[in-house]
């Protein structure tokens, strides 16, 4: 007879496909060296989709503005780095601190409305950024972006690392921050916090009638959301040297948005997967055909969403029937 | 008895229209209460009002002698006002075991941990053992909630409740879609509740509230039209006119 405890403890399990990703990522940095600079950009991406999923995918709460943490984390990161001190540790846990800040600040306009306000608010959010960066240029560079931001060596227990041009230490750098995120993540949504944010996606009336205070936790998530996103955003601006008004663009909330519907959201891990299928298959399509890409993205969209996902990868299914 | 529950001249205006009007009750230790009155007559309304769903416009609501009328639902629940509802409000990703889990959780005051697996807690796993027992959820424990059947779903929406360890127990309607059949065992287990929780139970089925309830509250028109033991009301001829009269035509 299985007991609960059995079913409880059978639910966090680690799967056989979850290490293979773990150990598939922390390799890809040993097999692949040529490929640095893309693994960076998808890992960053990852792990700005992760964050996302944790609000979209857990808490059911949809954004069309998750740039605005992406962006801020972005500009801490480098103004730090120029104005302050060229650690990137300590610019990391800075731009966490402030994109978390902004979170619990913004987190007050997403508890009540509906979707449709919430894609609104978000949007709004991410624009009022855009625009103060765009303004407060004697800080931020303004349209020119922020040049002239170099990292100092990344301190290791193995010694210090320079950030070097091949994107060796960057994407080792992104891949450390990406899997203890992962890992927090991975704790956080099997522990009863993260039931309590599925259990008011699915149902904000029962979730209240067991006693669980709706509003706390939709704070309390959006606020690790952003952090997280914040870190990418960090991340960014670290391996790149560079912030621009790109990172609040529009473009980047529709792309993460994207990366998770491409890999599945409420699972944790369909930011990864979202994030390896997207940048490959930008960089796949563009190196054929340049100009078409965004007509490509947007018949791989439209076949997955009528296909769907489930029997787009499981190839053997395809001719069966039902 | 000491009363556990008590409203005063509660009171609830949509427009024009006020589906409780004045309602002053009082529901003692212990008690099985019966809420009964026709179509309309503000039952649900009132569970509402009680437990946090709807605020009054005016009238006041205590618990234990303490004004919990401006408490949010949350804190009702955590003070141990817990309801059903007559619609399945379930969590359709999880399963019946994680709800429970957590709805355990929640009552322990340990849903916000996030660092530790749910279940950790030793007092949560056998707790939902037997909950899942007594409700036969065990065979599909480990199903996703959405794809139940709703014989099954129903009977997760009372043990949710009951996972909150209430101590006033609001049933609006519990068996409502549950099979003829079915409908003693849901009511053996609400009969089993240890005897200092109140329940207060709205349920259509005469039957069914004459052989659980002992006193009954009966509501018309948004106002408590009589009141009694289950002797008294169901021999008043007033009730009778009122209620068992509509509910015959209805």
């Amino acid at each position: 007879m299985k007991t609960a405890a059995d079913g409880l403890k059978h639910a966090a399990r680690w799967r056989w496909w979850e290490l293979t990703l773990l150990g598939a990522l922390v390799l890809s940095w040993f097999v692949l060296p040529g490929q640095s600079l893309l693994l960076n950009e998808i890992a960053i991406l990852a792990l700005f989709a992760l964050s996302l999923d944790l609000i979209l995918g857990y808490s059911g709460i949809v954004s069309l503005g998750h740039a605005a943490f992406f962006g801020f984390g972005s500009y801490a990161a480098a103004l730090f780095a120029k104005l302050v001190m060229p650690d990137p540790w300590l610019g990391m846990l800075l731009a966490i601190a402030l994109a978390a800040l902004l979170g619990a600040i913004t987190s007050v306009l997403i508890l009540r409305g509906t979707d449709l306000t919430r894609l609104m608010v978000t949007l709004g959010v991410a624009s009022i950024l855009y625009e103060l960066a765009n303004k407060l240029d004697w800080l931020t560079g303004g349209a020119d972006g922020l040049q002239g931001v170099v990292m100092g060596p990344l301190w290791t227990p193995f010694g210090a690392f320079d950030f070097d041009i091949a994107g060796r230490t960057a994407y080792a750098y992104t891949l450390f921050v990406l899997i203890v995120c992962l890992l927090v993540g991975r704790r956080l949504v099997h522990s009863p916090f993260g039931y309590s944010l599925q259990a008011l996606r699915d149902n904000r009336l029962r979730a209240a009638s067991i006693g669980l205070s709706v509003n706390a936790r939709l704070v309390a998530v959006y606020t690790i959301a952003a952090a997280i996103a914040g870190a990418a955003g960090a991340l960014l601006a670290q391996t790149s040297g560079f912030a621009s008004l790109d990172v609040f663009d529009f473009h980047r909330s529709a792309e993460v948005l994207l990366v998770l519907v491409i890999g599945g959201t409420g699972y944790l891990y369909g930011g990864i997967f979202g994030a390896i299928v997207f940048k490959l298959l930008h960089d796949l399509v563009s190196a054929w055909t340049p100009q078409y890409w965004n007509f490509w993205l947007g018949v791989f969209l439209v076949v997955l969403v009528l296909v769907g996902r489930d029997k787009l990868t499981k190839p053997w299914t395809w001719w069966k029937r039902g | 008895m000491s009363t556990v529950l008590e409203t005063r001249g509660l009171l609830k205006r949509f427009g024009g229209i006020t589906p409780t009007n004045d309602v002053s009750i009082q529901v003692e230790r212990g008690a099985r209460r019966a809420l009964i009155g026709p179509n309309g007559a503000g039952k649900t309304t009132l569970i509402n009002l009680l437990t946090g769903v709807l605020e009054p416009t005016a009238g006041s609501i205590w618990l234990d002698g303490a004004d919990i009328t401006q408490l949010a639902p949350h804190q009702r629940v955590r003070r141990g006002v817990v309801r059903t509802f007559q619609i399945n409000q379930l969590f359709g990703e999880l399963t019946p075991l994680q709800s429970l889990a957590l709805s355990v959780s929640a009552q322990l005051g340990i849903s916000a941990q996030w660092w530790k697996r749910l279940g950790t807690d030793a007092r949560v796993a056998p707790r939902c053992d037997t909950l899942l027992k007594q409700f036969h959820l065990d065979d599909v424990a480990d199903q996703q909630v959405k794809h139940l059947a709703y014989g099954k779903r129903r009977l997760l929406e009372i043990a949710t409740a009951l996972a909150c360890e209430p101590r006033v127990l609001l049933l609006d309607e519990p068996v409502a879609g549950v099979p003829e059949g079915e409908r003693q065992e849901i009511f053996d287990i609400i009969n089993a509740l240890p005897a200092d929780v109140s329940v207060l139970l709205i349920e259509h089925d005469m039957d069914l509230v004459f052989n659980f309830a002992k006193s009954v509250t009966v509501l018309v028109n948004g106002a408590v039209f009589a009141e009694g033991d289950v002797q008294t009301i169901s021999n008043d001829p007033r009730v009778k006119a009122v209620y068992l009269g509509e509910a015959v035509h209805g």
